[in-house]
């Protein structure tokens, strides 16, 4: 039996309104051979770190979806994490296969324990909704991701392995609309109500303690021709975000940062106890179904 | 009385009645209870879905299932908008929603238990949506009609990722099959109900006819979705929970069992297994923004003032 | 909370190159800028524009069916306006 909705497509316009059939068609032309000065150990790392980011936050931001301030800025959200996951799937595919030990995308997203993954921490810790934070933690949060992010991704569109400056390309769009949409909110809530200044001061201080965490090198970051050190981004990061909470009319927090644990720290899979309960949401279906297809 | 006959000569000869236009106050009214309780059906439905986006078991159905239910809160956004060219607010509608005064489709009262609901809902719940949805692209409301054009449009995609999904799983492992299978029981009978009660029983459907604000009866749709998912649950390997479902040459259709319109009713009523929850997370999303909304209201007017 | 209810916007977009900026529907937002970024992540999350205006629907003024008469009768009136009032012979191409 026909689809009813045949006769409402227009004829060709099939692609144009169909969704799902993978990312990877946007790299598709993009040379996939791993340059020879490039550790591919320290590649598949690096892939992982910053794969692991996008997912980890894309699964974050994903949790507002049905509950954000307003339907407009439920339909924001999710466009944000959409291109996050669409980010890390790149990633994740790509630290899969120069590995070469078989893993995709999914073996790397489901079937990886706590310790293997290799995000900073600011992303995994809870903002909201719900108990541990509100729409004002969530706003910093993603003012001070993209904001790091971008700027590591401009300069990672320089790197000599092709996918990793591909991504990067693509991710910069992106993740310029991202650091636009959270600096918007930011002066909203800063310049709106006495209760959403408020708010936003708490959110900052919320995420800020993990900030330092965003510019401390992994010797993979640092070693890596492919690479950026994010220790090269802090003043351009800070200056962006200083430009920000000027216009806002706010301070930067004044917090302590979070210790290391034992000296390490997300990017060496050491998370805050908040990773367990995400991933345990996170993988359980695929887990609890070896062999299954989806 | 002459605008009264240019109304009826416009909605006999399928033309559109649009915004400023004269309409009879019944017209209004029941397009505006119709689309609102189409925007909130969008809105409640994100929920039963959107439980399943953190679990998703591969990054290509999660990005495709949030994809999905981005677009619902789109398409109850049009419809709202749709609402308020007839002079209706949002913020007042939300508040009926969140207060009990206004329906929703029963249907997102059902809770959603395995991975496998994503895909029957997909195939079925959106399935029925469409048959339901299709028609009302040539709504006699312009504003309604064209709302609806974008959705069916957008909605191409939800359907086929359901049935696509479900597909792969009856290849997977026995698990999955019976995972489907349970799926497939439990959603049957509400799909076959969204359609509302039988023709006789359902007060507004003539006069909503003579409007041309609906197409076709309850049961009418009702029947074409029955043809069209016996065959589609043939091929996926699925036997529907219907003994009498079977052909009937005679009259070219499906013959199929009695629908529980006790239950239909209860769940109607308020009585069904997740009404409570559906109500309570969408206010509690309400009231939890208000103080956002309220900022950037704030922050607006403050600059408007300094301009 | 009626004081915090957002302005209604309706929403226009040019589709690609060359084309008219077409309205695609209505959103709400609490200011301009805030109206345009929604616009985009609402109305265009299948890439389907190049470019969007959007307007505070109270800043339209519309024309009202009561004087339709003295608004869209003159153009009514001007057949030769409309490419369907010249009677060219089938095989003429491209026309």
């Amino acid at each position: 039996m026909s689809n009813p909705y045949d006769g409402l497509a227009d004829a060709g316009e099939e692609k144009h309104w169909a969704f799902g059939t993978g990312f990877t068609a946007a790299l598709s032309d993009v040379d996939r051979v791993v340059p020879s000065s490039v550790d591919r150990d320290d590649l598949v790392a690096y892939c992982l770190m910053l794969g692991d980011d996008a997912l980890v936050y894309s699964q974050r931001l994903a949790e507002w979806c049905s509950r954000a301030p307003e339907l407009e800025e439920d339909v924001a959200l999710a466009n944000i994490a959409l291109d996050l996951l669409g980010q890390a799937r790149l990633l994740l595919t790509r630290a899969g296969e120069v590995e070469g030990a078989g893993r995709d995308e999914d073996a790397l997203a489901y079937l990886r324990d706590e310790r293997g993954f290799r995000n900073v921490r600011l992303v995994e810790i809870d903002c909201g909704p719900g108990e541990g934070g509100d729409f004002a933690a969530t706003i910093a949060r993603l003012l001070v991701f993209s904001a790091w992010r971008l700027a590591l991704f401009q300069r990672l569109t320089e790197s000599v392995d092709p996918v990793l400056a591909a991504v990067a390309a693509k991710g910069v769009k992106e993740l310029a609309y991202h650091r636009d949409h959270a600096a918007q909110w930011t002066l909203r809530l800063a310049g709106g109500t006495a209760y959403s200044r408020e708010r936003v001061i708490a959110g900052l201080a919320r995420v800020w303690p993990y900030v330092d965490e965003l510019f401390t090198p992994h010797p993979v970051e640092t070693r890596l021709a492919a690479a950026v050190d994010p220790a090269t981004l802090r003043s351009e990061v800070d200056g962006v975000l200083d430009t920000v909470f000027d216009a806002a009319g706010l301070e930067r927090p004044d917090v302590e940062q979070i210790a290391p644990v034992a000296g390490k720290a997300g990017r060496d899979g050491v998370h805050t106890e908040a990773m367990g309960y995400l991933l345990a949401e996170m993988q359980h279906v695929a887990r609890s179904m070896p062999g299954a297809l989806w | 009385m002459d605008l009264e006959r240019e109304f009826e000569r416009v909605v006999a000869a399928d033309h559109r009645i649009e915004p400023r236009d004269w309409m009879p106050e019944g017209y209004r009214k029941t397009l505006v209870r119709q689309i609102a309780q189409h925007a909130h059906s969008e809105i409640i439905g994100m929920q039963p879905e959107g439980d399943w986006i953190s679990r998703a078991p591969s990054l290509r159905r999660k990005a495709i299932l949030l994809a999905k239910v981005q677009d619902e809160a789109g398409h109850g956004l049009y419809l709202y908008a749709a609402a308020e060219t007839l002079g209706a607010d949002r913020d007042d509608l939300t508040a009926r929603l969140v207060e009990g005064r206004q329906k929703y489709s029963s249907i997102f009262n059902y809770p959603t238990l395995t991975f496998a609901d994503v895909g029957v809902i997909g195939w079925l719940v959106d399935g029925a949506a469409i048959c339901n949805q299709v028609p009302l692209c040539r709504t006699s409301y312009g504003p309604y009609a064209r709302a609806m054009i974008r959705i069916c449009k957008e909605e191409s995609f939800h359907q086929r990722q359901g049935y696509e999904l479900l597909m792969t799983m009856m290849r997977g492992t026995r698990a999955q099959r019976d995972m489907v299978r349970d799926a497939v029981d439990r959603w049957w009978w509400p799909a076959l109900m969204m359609f509302g009660p039988p023709d006789e029983e359902s007060a507004n459907t003539e006069r909503s006819l003579a409007w041309r604000i609906k197409r076709h009866t309850n049961d009418e749709l009702r029947q074409r979705f029955v043809d069209m998912s016996v065959p589609q649950a043939e091929k996926l390997g699925v036997t529907l929970p219907d003994p009498k479902l079977a052909w009937n040459a005679e009259r070219g259709h499906y013959d199929f069992g009695e629908i529980d319109w006790a239950e239909f009713w209860r769940v109607v009523k308020g009585d069904g297994p997740c009404n409570a929850q559906r109500v309570a997370h969408r206010r509690e999303a309400h009231e939890d923004g208000a103080w956002v909304r309220e900022a950037a209201a704030a922050y607006a007017a403050m600059r408007e003032r300094a301009a | 909370m009626s004081g915090s209810s957002w302005p209604l916007y309706e929403v226009f977009v040019r589709g690609k190159r060359g084309l008219n900026h077409v309205h695609v529907g209505s959103l709400h937002a609490p200011d301009d800028e805030m109206a345009l970024r929604n616009a985009r992540d609402l109305y265009t999350r299948r890439n389907e524009g190049v470019s969007i205006w959007v307007v505070r629907a109270s800043a339209i003024t519309a024309s009202s069916p009561d004087e339709k008469d003295p608004f869209f009768a003159p153009s009514g009136d001007k057949v030769y306006r409309h490419p369907t009032f010249y009677d060219i012979p089938e095989d003429v191409p491209h026309l």
